[in-house]
């Protein structure tokens, strides 16, 4: 069933979006979550007044739900593998003589 | 049967204490009971909005009303985050709304219990919220991420609600001797309803061991329900108002003994014959049908615009 009746080959006005917080100048926007909404601009007031009600943002993103593209079909597939078998990517890797600085 | 590796993944993030994602594979019986339980959860929230906000147009003093109606807002945006991580379940919400709406899905019983006095609402805030307090704390380490991230959010904001509360019962048991009756009626009113908020008996709790070892719940009901009296018995004892159980005592291990609760008595609460049941599943469809036409106006203008009017592009 769609809410409020909409056939299925009809654009859908009610609509999932995903929301982005940005908590404070410096830090990047994160995501706190979903809502439904019916444009843009009423995604943006609803999200306003359902994640920032104690000033938790200077600044909000949404986006819709069905226009966001994830990596993979579950959080845990080989599209990561490449990076597991680089250690030497990462600075403990290298061995540092003791007492010297800046290295 | 095999154990296919999707069950040993499922098995090792549960038992590694970590959190189980939306597009993880997981055994239908745990899908279903989350969809439940959330489900049940997000319902509670945007009902126990009615007995509070049937006071917000008679609060007292423009301080309480400020203060309530900014409670209410909450309860309602605790029921959005509910419906919100249901929704990562593969539900949908007007399809969650049409099951309450029809009494195929519950909510809890305690708001099926009036608001007679102003004193009512003061002892939700104090004991109704105190008690989801105890029971949201533990689930905002719940196996399944959304769910565990909607009660990290709940909980940050339940503490002014209980806090509210218990002031505005301080205010009561400080005032005329009248006044100091009518808190006492109300922690009468609602000492038993909130103890059953925590949900049947252990014996009696048919999914409460499944859902510990998947790692939703985190305590059983008796649990929780000690350790809410633990933690409010001496602030009634501080307000200086009699907890109505004449065998609650302190035991030598610092916990109390009470009276276990009358099932009974809550047969029909809970079975959605309760003293408002009606009028709150009514109240709740009549809201509904009341925004028909603004979901009906933004159809036709989707209609019309398409996608297009969807994204604001044409802005
Ligand atoms: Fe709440
Ligand atoms: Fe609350």
């Amino acid at each position: 069933m769609t809410p409020d009746g909409a056939a299925p080959d009809r654009p859908r006005a009610d609509r999932l979006w995903e929301v982005f917080v940005r908590s404070r100048r410096g830090m990047s926007h994160t995501h706190v979550g979903s809502l439904h909404a019916f444009d843009a601009a009423s995604a943006l007031l609803s999200a306003r007044d359902l994640y920032t009600r104690r000033q938790e943002g200077v600044s909000i993103w949404v986006i819709p739900s069905a226009e966001l593209t994830a990596s993979s079909p579950d959080e845990k597939d080989s599209f990561f593998d490449p990076a597991a078998d680089k250690p030497y990517r990462h600075p403990t890797f290298y061995e540092v003589p003791e007492g010297l600085a800046h290295l | 049967m095999d154990v296919t590796t999707d069950e040993r993944d499922f098995d090792r993030l549960v038992s590694a204490d970590e959190r189980v994602e939306p597009r993880d594979w997981m055994p239908e019986g745990y899908r279903r009971t989350l969809i439940r339980q959330i489900a049940q959860h997000a319902h509670s929230e945007i009902i126990g909005m009615q007995p509070e906000g049937n006071w917000i147009a008679r609060a007292p003093s423009l301080r309480r009303k400020a203060i309530l109606i900014a409670k209410v807002q909450d309860e309602a945006g605790h029921g959005l985050y509910l419906y919100g991580a249901a929704e990562t379940l593969g539900v949908e919400r007007a399809d969650l709304l049409e099951l309450l709406h029809t009494g195929r899905q519950k909510y809890s019983a305690a708001f099926n219990y009036p608001t007679p006095t102003w004193a009512d609402v003061a002892a939700i805030g104090w004991l109704g919220d105190g008690a989801a307090i105890m029971n949201q704390v533990p689930l905002t380490r719940c196996s399944y991420g959304p769910y565990a991230r909607a009660m990290t959010r709940v909980c940050k904001e339940e503490s002014f609600h209980q806090r509210q509360g218990f002031e505005a019962m301080a205010v009561l048991c400080a005032g005329t001797p009248a006044q100091k009756q009518m808190a006492q009626d109300a922690l009468d009113r609602w000492w038993w309803p909130v103890l059953m908020l925590f949900g049947p008996s252990d014996e009696a709790s048919a999914h409460s061991a499944r859902s510990m070892a998947w790692g939703i719940k985190r305590f059983s009901n008796d649990e929780l329900r000690q350790r809410f009296v633990d933690a409010t018995v001496p602030q009634a004892d501080h307000l200086g108002l009699r907890i109505p159980d004449p065998d609650l005592r302190l035991e030598a291990d610092g916990h109390y003994r009470f009276t276990p609760v009358d099932w009974n008595e809550f047969a029909d609460a809970i079975s959605g014959n309760g003293p408002c049941s009606r009028e709150r599943i009514a109240h709740r469809v009549d809201a509904h049908e009341d925004g028909a036409w603004v979901r009906a106006a933004a159809q036709a203008y989707a209609d019309k615009h398409g996608d297009r009017a969807a994204r604001g592009a044409a802005a």
